[in-house]
């Protein structure tokens, strides 16, 4: 058993354990799963700076930063408590790939150590996909209206249209970085 | 305290989301280079398990626990929608990360995504602050 919860989770038995916590939300509170508003209540709560999107009762939404807290210690205890491989288990060609493309050498843990190590911080490298990366995640869900888990999760869930438009919108920025600007970089 | 189950939920979340590997930034580049079917298999299941759910819900009027009819709001469509949308694809791409496994990373030790949490709040000010300037 111990085996089992330290090797990476099919697919099959994340994805739909991920699919019940949309019913699971609504039955315990009538509350529909969606990440990125917690950024917007955490920005609400701390900085609100007289902004009209920021100038709400966030109290209300509090739910959403208990949720928050709950995936940082899940996060907590995936990793370092039930143990994780050291290296996760990708295909062959991506690992082929991100070594002749982009240089890497170093596959262990969750981020590439070459592209998110601290001490990057002092080269371009650092700022790009540390500082940017995350700006871009945080402008373009709140502008977007929803991130994976809003939309792609809980919108196509509810059948919404809408949410459809906006993954669309996330894998074609993604294959465009993917595909064409990180040719460009390495 | 009526906001733990949302902590414990969102721990159970947590830990799918570390031990399936989602938060692992090979993973979301092995997805958009079409080199494995895992993080399709898991957003594809999701969802079929969330609209079957939701549909169960509706044709049974199933009310919450305090009782409440249970109602989800639609989404509206605005510009943003697609264009935000883009920009947030960019940004998972170069994180390997959407909002959700940033926390969970940090949970596991990764420094980075303190800075990355911290890069993405500057996000959503920033975007916040520009708001009635950008198309909607």
């Amino acid at each position: 058993m111990l085996d089992f919860l330290r090797q990476p989770w099919p697919w099959y038995v994340a994805g739909p354990l991920i699919g019940l916590t949309v019913p699971a939300l609504l039955l315990l509170g009538n509350k529909v799963l969606g990440i990125s508003s917690a950024l917007r209540h955490i920005c609400a709560a701390c900085v609100p700076a007289g902004i009209p999107f920021l100038t709400y009762n966030w109290r209300a939404e509090i739910w959403n930063l208990f949720f928050v807290l709950g995936i940082t210690i899940g996060g907590f205890i995936g990793y370092r408590v039930l143990g994780h491989p050291d290296t996760a288990a990708i295909s062959a060609e991506t690992v082929q790939d991100l070594q002749a493309q982009m240089g890497l050498t170093d596959f262990s843990g969750l981020l590439p150590k070459e592209l998110f190590a601290l001490e990057n911080l002092s080269n371009w490298k650092g700022w790009v996909f540390i500082v940017l990366g995350g700006f871009l995640v945080g402008f373009g869900t709140r502008y977007a209206g929803g991130c994976t888990s809003g939309h792609a999760i809980s919108g196509l869930s509810n059948l919404q249209w809408v949410s459809l438009v906006a993954v669309i919108g996330f894998f074609v920025g993604g294959l465009f970085m993917t595909w064409v600007i990180y040719p460009l970089l390495f | 305290m009526k906001y733990i189950k949302y902590l414990v939920l969102g721990t159970l979340f947590g830990i799918i989301l570390t031990k399936s590997e989602v938060i692992s930034w090979f993973r979301i580049q092995e997805m958009f280079r079409f080199q494995s079917f895992h993080m399709y298999g898991i957003i594809g299941s999701a969802i079929v398990v969330g609209l079957l759910s939701i549909q169960l819900i509706k044709h049974y009027r199933l009310r919450s626990l305090s009782g409440e009819e249970i109602r989800i709001a639609d989404k509206q469509y605005t510009h943003g929608t697609w264009l935000g949308g883009i920009i947030f694809g960019v940004g998972w791409a170069i994180t390997g990360a959407c909002p959700g496994p940033l926390f969970a990373q940090l949970g596991s030790g990764t420094a980075a995504a303190a800075i990355l949490i911290v890069s993405a709040l500057a996000g959503t000010w920033t975007y916040s602050a520009l708001r009635e300037k950008l198309p909607h």
